[in-house]
């Protein structure tokens, strides 16, 4: 049951995170300036983007929390998936990419979009860098996305033809 | 060379670029070399 639980918390997060990624690149970024040239985007900068990003680093979190207790649980353990022995490499390769998404929220993303937010002072210069900084980022983190849900979904396949 | 990362066609391709060769890498160079 606790693997049940600790597998379901990990889905729900997941899907918060990921959700928010593909809201924010798939529909917020081509929105932006659409929003800013009919100057309706304060709406968004203001009340709409930190919320989102505040479900979005801690549904992060709570993800790759419950992912690595699961590993670490069910018998795989964390230290093969990174270290990519036997068969809990494939599930060690969503684990990495998993890892370095999370790094980019939190070390890339979150920081920048403070700035390009104005939740944190930074001039003009410094604004359009950490928006090319968290842009850049937040698109690999969508790249990266593919991958990973790949190798989550075949590495631990319930009743689905394997794959590896 | 445009960064493909600028468009969201350039992202999904690049993610399934890369779905395919960590597929090939896993497949060739990790779970052969452990049989």
């Amino acid at each position: 049951m606790e693997l049940i639980i600790t597998r379901w918390i990990h889905i729900l997060a997941g899907i918060t995170w990921i959700g928010l990624l593909y809201y924010f690149n798939f529909v917020q970024a081509v929105a932006m300036p659409k929003a800013k040239a009919d100057n309706t985007a304060a709406a968004i900068t203001k009340h709409i983007a930190p919320l989102a990003l505040r479900w979005f680093r801690y549904a992060a979190l709570v993800t790759w929390l419950a992912g690595a207790y699961y590993l670490e649980r069910a018998g795989i353990g964390l230290g093969n998936a990174f270290l990519l022995k036997g068969s809990a490499a494939p599930i060690g390769v969503g684990a990495w990419l998993g890892t370095i998404m999370l790094f980019n929220v939190w070390v890339l993303i979150w920081p920048n979009q403070k700035k390009v937010l104005g939740l944190v002072q930074a001039d003009d210069a410094a604004k359009a860098k950490a928006a090319r900084v968290a842009f850049l980022a937040s698109r690999t983190n969508t790249m990266l996305s593919i991958a990973m849900l790949f190798f989550m979904i075949t590495g631990s396949a319930h009743g689905l033809p394997r794959v590896f | 060379m445009k960064n493909p990362l600028d468009s969201i066609v350039g992202t999904i391709i690049s993610g399934f670029v890369l779905t395919a060769i960590l597929y090939v890498f896993v497949v060739n160079f990790v779970l052969k070399a452990a049989a």
